[in-house]
């Protein structure tokens, strides 16, 4: 139900807010989102000077880096996974309480970047977890992850808490637990989540391929 | 500085005399000569080479491994200065580098040969000698399959425990979980074709 944006703003004016409970909900959470403190290459050392005094990732409510998934809502996977680093990633993942949210910062994360053909190297976390917002570069600026973090806020502002498109975390039925890849003698077991990533379906075009 | 491997061939001759070594020339632009010790002698050697007071050879940077499946490619980059037999089939080799910090000299460039590739690639530890080469030495033997005998705790280090192949050998083929190419070509266009249809 919304509100008459007219009579919204002369409320305003008078000191009082008019809000839906979703949007003070979703307010409250993408104000204050906290990281899990983990990096695991380069794109590390840039997460770590966003929240330094120049860059302050304070202003956005993500300076509280927990070293415990228990108290953690947000995993930014800060580099290169390597095959044999992801089922820590994905046991991570699933330790961390509802409503939680992943950023996959920086060319590795997103694809396995300029070591995809490593024969230990990820082709994407987005093979195992969920990803909320992806940050290209090789390593993204500071810049570019605070950008990566607005636009995570921009996202956990819409969600809805009720009806048939809620969130994942309002759904009781759709609370995260993913299975964790097994180390098997020559890949990961399964090599992706089929219920989180399936590869691309892409026609070759005869002329030219 | 470079070392004169020949003066240092001599010196481990008179030693050592039953130690089995020989120099390799290096045709390349570096220059780099090396010594090619066999496998038996190798922990022997490289005692020498340390606690010798001329050579005090007392520190190993780089213990690494190559594999030469073709051994001809082996003989063109590391060239026998004396007439030797020539291996028969591809083999696996460490290379190691030695410097000695109290003469400000190296690298000594040690080469060690396994008898082939895929039953004999035993070679001889030496953390005994070298301390610094017990993480080095476990990870050539996890990519490269070379089995150190008298290492204490010879274990995978980079991959996982469960891996069973090899991949810095030649012959190490990737799992094929290959996706999307924006512009395939030559082998990538092949790999392409056979994992996607053409268009109707």
């Amino acid at each position: 139900m919304a509100i008459d944006q007219k009579l919204a703003d002369e409320l305003k004016s008078q000191g009082v807010h008019v809000t839906s409970l979703e949007g003070l909900i979703n307010w409250g959470r993408s104000s204050s989102l906290w990281p899990l403190q983990f990096g695991l290459a380069c794109c590390a050392i840039e997460m770590i000077a966003a929240t330094m005094a120049k860059y302050d990732m304070a202003r956005f409510g993500a300076e509280v880096f927990r070293p415990s998934p228990r108290q953690a809502d947000l995993m930014i996977v800060a580099g290169t996974v390597t095959k044999k680093m992801a089922p820590q990633v994905v046991r991570l993942y699933n330790q961390m309480a509802e409503p939680k949210y992943v950023i996959a910062m920086g060319a590795c994360a997103i694809s396995g970047g300029p070591f995809k053909d490593g024969y230990n190297v990820l082709k994407g976390v987005d093979r195992y977890i969920p990803v909320d917002i992806s940050i290209p570069g090789c390593p993204p600026r500071p810049e570019a992850l605070l950008n990566g973090l607005i636009a995570l806020r921009e996202k956990i502002g819409r969600e809805k808490l009720v009806g048939p498109h809620r969130a994942r975390h309002a759904d009781p039925k759709g609370a995260a637990q993913l299975p964790v890849p097994e180390f098997g003698p020559h890949d990961l077991q399964p090599a992706f989540n089929p219920d989180v990533w399936s590869p691309p379906t892409i026609v070759r075009d005869p002329d030219t391929q | 500085m470079t070392p004169d491997v020949s003066a240092i061939l001599t010196r481990l001759r008179e030693a050592l005399p039953d130690a089995m070594a020989a120099h390799r020339r290096n045709p390349g632009p570096s220059g780099q000569d090396s010594l090619l010790v066999a496998p038996e002698s190798l922990v022997a050697v490289c005692r020498f080479l340390r606690d010798d007071p001329a050579l005090a050879f007392d520190l190993l940077t780089n213990l690494t491994g190559v594999d030469w499946p073709d051994p001809a490619k082996a003989e063109a980059v590391a060239v026998p200065v004396e007439e030797t037999a020539a291996p028969a089939c591809g083999f696996l080799e460490t290379v190691y580098h030695l410097y000695s910090t109290t003469r400000r000299e190296g690298p000594l460039v040690l080469r060690c040969r396994t008898a082939d590739r895929a039953e004999n690639v035993a070679i001889p530890s030496v953390v005994a000698v070298y301390r610094s080469a017990e993480l080095q030495e476990r990870e050539v033997y996890d990519l490269f399959g070379i089995v150190f005998t008298g290492h204490p705790d010879l274990r995978r280090i980079l991959m996982w425990d469960e891996f069973t192949d090899h991949p810095m050998r030649k012959d190490y083929v990737a799992p094929d979980d290959y996706e999307y190419e924006p512009t395939p070509h030559d082998e990538v266009l092949e790999k392409a074709k056979r994992h996607y249809p053409a268009a109707p």
